[in-house]
């Protein structure tokens, strides 16, 4: 007999394996009748999650973090045993913005240090002319978008909350803000990024994946009482997971992924602009100039799907570093318990782990080495935190 | 319930928000706005610094809310109602009708209570009217278009009104399904071979 699960989702391209794997029956093959109920929001699917209406949610990872700490809402201590993607976003900026940045560049734009550090530039020179702070965009407090932004203005010497503005908004009017200019920029993930790039009214300054060569995206996520009491269909779910993820990175599979992901009731965008994303070669400008990179957005490839507590530990630092969270050990060791790589080889059986790059699991653009046991010496190295 | 807590509703629906004010208002709230705009909506929750915040569930506006309560220093910080998960039937009741709400830290959980309960057959109120609203128009539908479907059989086949009434009921009867759907395939059919 097969069991009834319902799965809340974001129209998102790193919704891919979820979408996958029910449309395409690897669910079913588990014996798992899912219902995949698009959400407008993450409050939304956090609230849904939360009390039970959900079985399992396509969660932002700090998210996830942030529930189990129980920060910023209730607790509810929440696990994940499949990675849903890793990087995937991108730092577009309006283009009155990108040529402030060009002028003001001691290098090549393409590096994320020397952007951020002309970004201080503009900011500076806009304060001098008694101009307005500029207006970030991104998805939500507990968010990959938030820290990246951050992260990378911090880099250049760029205070994210006084220098300019962070707001949160949902990724289908970032374009139109960016448009109506009220918005010099963003972070989200795909497929906005191009959306803003085809309409003409933004450039892609940088892939997150140029930050960091590895930040956890999205979890499959479930509560730790629902995976207690349910602990082979948690499983089974895994598994149908890991089938899709595979399926997903099989590059001739790429034409029918794409119309998939895109069919009624999922993500609604032309094939096309997932199929950048997941091939990792974007538009980014508006004359048509393309960057490729092989690491956009990691579906599966590179052990991507498999849970790493180092992110948890990661996302809990942003979290300190920008006052969301006090610092302490407790803390951190319920956020790296967040991320159960347990789980992962439990259900997709035991494979052989290959080294990971980056060494430390993230690969940080600036160099740092992160050592996910002493948050507190990785914070002491940064210079704006609050 | 006390008359003085100021309460936002923020709905893209102005019928709803309508139904929804009418029926604080009767309940003797008096300082509620509505918030129809999802542009500078921050600013203007700002502006009028509420106690209670009322949204509709699918408003995607309320990912914006969440960040005004994670770096607000001016507004005093509102948490959603779903924080306080003592009252799961109310949750659950709410969540089905479609409604969410924000409450100022502090707020008695009683006083919530009778405006959240309010707002839940507010909105249930409203999800009936638009069922009944859709159903009244699709019935005018099915109606224009089985008369349709009748003129055609009857000048066709030289039938009474009465008698291509039969013919329909019949077909529909023997094809299991509804007259309506025979009347459009009279329709469609007749209209393929004009």
């Amino acid at each position: 007999m097969s069991e009834r699960l319902r799965i809340g989702f974001i129209p998102l391209a790193d919704a891919a394996a979820l979408i996958v794997a029910v449309d395409k029956g690897f669910c079913a093959a588990e014996g798992l009748e899912v219902e995949l109920v698009r959400e407008i929001s993450w409050a939304n699917v956090r609230d849904k999650f939360n009390i039970g209406l959900f079985d399992a949610a396509h969660l932002l990872a700090p998210m996830a973090v942030a529930s189990s700490l129980g920060i910023g809402h209730i607790k509810v201590p929440v696990i994940s045993g499949f990675g849903l993607g890793v990087n995937g976003n991108a730092i577009t900026v309006s283009p009155d913005l990108h040529a402030a940045i060009a002028a003001n560049v001691d290098g090549d734009i393409a590096d994320p240090l020397v952007s951020a550090r002309a970004l201080a530039r503009v900011v500076a020179e806009r304060r001098s002319l008694g101009l307005e702070p500029l207006i970030f965009g991104m998805t939500f407090p507990f968010s990959s978008h938030n820290y990246d932004l951050r992260f990378w203005m911090g880099a250049g010497g760029v205070d994210p909350d006084e220098d300019l503005r962070l707001v949160v908004l949902p990724p289908p009017y970032m374009v139109e803000s960016l448009a109506n200019k009220h918005l010099d920029g963003f972070c989200v993930g795909a497929p906005w990024n191009s959306v803003a790039i085809d309409l003409g009214i933004g450039h892609i300054l940088h892939f997150t994946c140029e930050l960091f060569q590895r930040a956890a995206e999205k979890m499959l996520a479930v509560r730790a009482s629902w995976a207690d009491g349910h602990p082979d269909t948690l499983l089974r779910l895994i598994r149908a997971h890991a089938r899709a993820a595979q399926f997903i990175e099989h590059i001739p599979n790429r034409d029918e992924v794409c119309s998939i992901l895109t069919a009624p009731g999922r993500i609604e965008v032309t094939p096309e602009l997932i199929r950048r994303t997941l091939d990792g070669r974007l538009k980014v400008s508006p004359d048509g100039a393309y960057r490729e990179t092989s690491r956009y957005l990691l579906v599966g490839r590179e052990a991507a799907a498999r849970p790493d507590p180092v992110q948890g530990a990661w996302n809990y630092a942003q979290m300190v570093r920008w006052g969301q969270a006090p610092l302490s050990a407790e803390l951190l060791a319920a956020a790296k318990a967040v991320f159960r790589p347990d789980l992962y080889d439990a259900a997709v059986g035991a494979t052989p782990i290959l080294p990971v790059a980056p060494a430390d699991g993230v690969g940080e653009c600036t160099g740092t080495s992160f050592d996910p046991d002493d948050i507190a010496g990785y914070l002491s190295a940064l210079e704006i935190r609050r | 319930m006390d008359p003085l807590l100021k309460i936002v509703i923020v709905d893209e629906n102005p019928v709803r928000a309508g139904i929804l004010t009418e029926g604080l208002r009767e309940a003797g709230m008096s300082q509620i706005t509505y918030l129809a705009a999802t542009t500078n909506l921050l600013a203007r929750i700002y502006e009028i610094d509420p106690d209670v915040i009322l949204i509709d569930l699918e408003n995607p506006s309320r990912d914006m809310l969440e960040q005004m309560f994670q770096v607000s220093r001016i507004v005093k910080r509102p948490i959603a109602m779903f924080v306080d998960q003592s009252d799961t039937a109310s949750i659950q009741a709410s969540v089905d009708a479609g409604v969410s709400a924000y409450i100022v830290d502090g707020l008695k959980k009683e006083r919530m209570k009778h405006i959240l309960d309010l707002c839940i057959s507010r909105f249930n109120a409203f999800a009936n009217l638009e069922t009944e609203l859709h159903r009244a128009r699709s019935a005018l539908e099915d109606r224009k278009v089985i008369d349709r479907a009748k003129g055609i059989l009857m000048k066709a086949k030289g039938l009474s009104e009465e008698q291509a009434y039969v013919l329909l009921r019949t077909a529909a009867m023997n094809e299991k399904k509804k007259i309506a759907e025979i009347a459009q395939s009279v329709v469609t059919a007749s209209e393929m071979l004009k």
